[in-house]
């Protein structure tokens, strides 16, 4: 696309690239302005002397956050359920979308029927709460890997995946008379890395931030995951700090603002750690999405 | 006559009697497919269908000793009692307030957003902003709020600190109610808008660069080409994401506004959802709430279905 430059045009492109580098500014900024007070003294923060850089600065924060043993064990509870739950959520996609994908599996149509309907209409918080009761779910961590197991749109997105695999491979390891497991776990699997990956990063994602289903389901501290933890933190005036805990002496009576924003830090992290294999796979993910329908 | 259609019953009778046949034969055949898709079925039925079924409990006076087959029946009462009460029928309108403003405002900015970028031709420059417009994204909001509410803050926040430096007395964003549903909107506006330019920006490059060039010989000027190219080709990835929000009017979402619901902020901020949450988890009011999550998924599905049928008449596009 050569398209012949205009003045008019040329003061839009100027006016365009400082529009969006602000833009870009605001989006990025804020982060800039957390990571400065979680490195700043609390003196300094409660001045407002904070903005883009750290003043006075200081690792007494993040002391602070990793000696609470609370913040480990959070930590500890979301990498667990990150691991686990996103293993979970890829067998159990698959083990649906894989089979309904198929010509042969009569009756699929009815399954996609099923699968669609949840996604228009679903059903009230308090029905969810009483059958997670019933099941005795609640307070467990099964309550925050089992409700969300399959989502339905990363059902579709799989089964259009597997759909588009060459019907003939499928077939031809019938003929050689493989067993259905056979199959899928020596041709189907490693085909489908790709959607794997995706999928899985998206559902990886999604336990790490998980917080509604916690804030429903858990009222026991222990098993607290990162976010309700982070939440409580967040919403606390002040922060109790042990008093024979001499290296935090000098905090006892200090504005917990960095304290907040250490945590905050931390939490972020390994979002920005996978950042740069998410931002391969979203972009793919969300094109597979978009053709099913 | 009636011989006639004695045989075509029996043709039939017999024809749906093969077809079960062959159904059985079919799932004997692939019983391994079948029994792979097990579980995932098992998981819709047992924690989709059956929550749907136990909203029954809409109708009834439930008390969970009882159950639902010991607890009273009372018909349409806990919807009456919804569109009698006072706090109802402020925080529907609160809802609605924030649905709106959320169509009004968040919805179009990632299309504006997208066509900016679009016309970005400095394409490593482009690329790097785009990196950082999907980042906020993948943040919680339990995170977004954080750092909102650390910037918003009127004693340390950064935001206030420029203010005062401008000359304004500091806000105290968080704990006024006519600030609550502004920090809603531009919270959401700032963590998805960028991502949500991702789908709009594929449409964007799938338009054939051909229309442009003969545009630029028949003298159409850039505005002109976008508005007579660019956005016509948009229009259907538009309208289907429109369906979809429409269909989620009401479903502004819990965490969002609960992370940034105060006591002080709570008159105009809060919604449906974190009414449900408080007054029916926390308040235990089970039947009550029940209804009125119920009210908002019926009022969901006819509003999907009533945009479907509105732009399949106006733009040809449509979900189904």
């Amino acid at each position: 696309m050569n398209r012949k430059p205009t003045a008019s045009w040329q003061t839009f492109n100027v006016f365009n690239i400082i529009f969006l580098t602000l833009l870009a500014l605001a989006m990025f900024l804020p982060f800039l302005n957390v990571l400065a007070q979680s490195f700043s003294s609390s003196e300094a923060i409660v001045n407002g002397k904070v903005f883009f850089l750290p003043v006075e600065f200081t690792t007494i924060n993040y002391q602070y956050v990793f000696s609470d043993a609370a913040i480990w064990r959070s930590f500890g509870v979301t990498v667990y359920i990150t691991i686990v739950g996103t293993l979970i959520n890829l067998v159990a996609t698959a083990s649906l979308a894989y089979p309904v994908s198929r010509p042969e599996y009569a009756g699929r149509n009815v399954i996609v029927v099923m699968v669609l309907i949840t996604m228009v209409f679903s059903a009230p918080l308090i029905p969810n709460f009483i059958l997670m009761k019933n099941l005795h779910l609640v307070n467990s961590l099964w309550a925050l890997l089992l409700p969300g197991a399959v989502s339905a749109f990363n059902f579709f997105v799989m089964r259009s995946f597997f759909m588009q695999l060459p019907n003939e491979l499928i077939d031809s390891g019938h003929m050689d008379g493989c067993s259905e497991l056979r199959m899928i776990w020596s041709i189907v699997l490693p085909l489908s890395k790709p959607v794997m990956a995706s999928l899985g990063i998206f559902y990886a994602v999604g336990h790490w931030n998980t917080y509604m289903n916690a804030l429903y389901y858990i009222n026991n501290p222990a098993y607290w995951p990162l976010q309700v933890k982070l939440r409580q933190l967040i919403v606390s005036e002040d922060i109790s700090i042990d008093p024979s805990a001499t290296q935090f002496s000098g905090l006892a009576h200090m504005d917990p603002e960095g304290i907040k924003m250490a945590t905050i830090i931390i939490a972020t992290l390994p979002i920005v750690l996978i950042y740069p294999f998410l931002q391969r796979h979203f972009v793919k993910g969300m094109m597979v999405g978009s053709v099913k329908s | 006559m009636a011989v006639d259609a004695q045989t075509v019953n029996q043709v039939h009778q017999r024809a749906q009697v093969s077809r079960g046949r062959s159904f059985l034969r079919t799932l004997w055949k692939y019983k391994a497919l079948y029994l792979i898709s097990l579980p995932g079925i098992l998981y819709f039925i047992v924690f989709k269908y059956v929550p749907l079924l136990g909203s029954v409990i809409a109708f009834q006076d439930y008390n969970i000793f009882d159950g639902f087959t010991g607890s009273k029946w009372i018909g349409m009462e806990n919807f009456q009692r919804m569109f009698a009460h006072y706090d109802f029928l402020k925080i529907l309108s609160n809802t609605l307030l924030i649905g709106l403003y959320d169509l009004v405002l968040a919805f179009p900015a990632p299309i504006l957003l997208a066509l900016l970028l679009n016309e970005l031709r400095i394409v490593l420059y482009k690329r790097v902003l785009q990196t950082v417009v999907y980042m906020p994204h993948f943040l919680s909001w339990v995170i977004v709020s954080g750092i909102a509410i650390g910037i918003l803050s009127p004693s340390t926040g950064a935001v206030n600190h420029f203010l005062a430096w401008l000359g304004f007395e500091p806000i105290y964003f968080l704990g006024e109610e006519s600030w609550i549903r502004t920090v809603l909107i531009s919270s959401g506006i700032w963590r998805d808008s960028g991502y949500g330019t991702i789908i709009y920006l594929a449409a964007l490059a799938g338009i054939n660069p051909d229309l442009y060039e003969a545009a630029e010989v028949d003298g159409a000027s850039r505005w002109r080409q976008t508005l007579s190219i660019t956005l016509p080709a948009l229009l259907p990835t538009i309208m289907i994401l429109f369906l979809l929000h429409i269909g989620k009017f009401l479903d502004f979402g819990f965490e969002r506004v609960f992370v940034f619901l105060n006591p002080l902020n709570k008159e105009h901020g809060e919604i449906l959802d974190t009414y449900i949450y408080t007054s029916g988890l926390l308040g235990q009011q089970y039947s009550y709430t029940t209804a009125i999550g119920l009210f908002k998924s019926v009022v969901g599905l006819v509003l999907i279905v009533i945009g479907n049928v509105m732009s399949k008449k106006t733009t040809g596009e449509s979900l189904y």
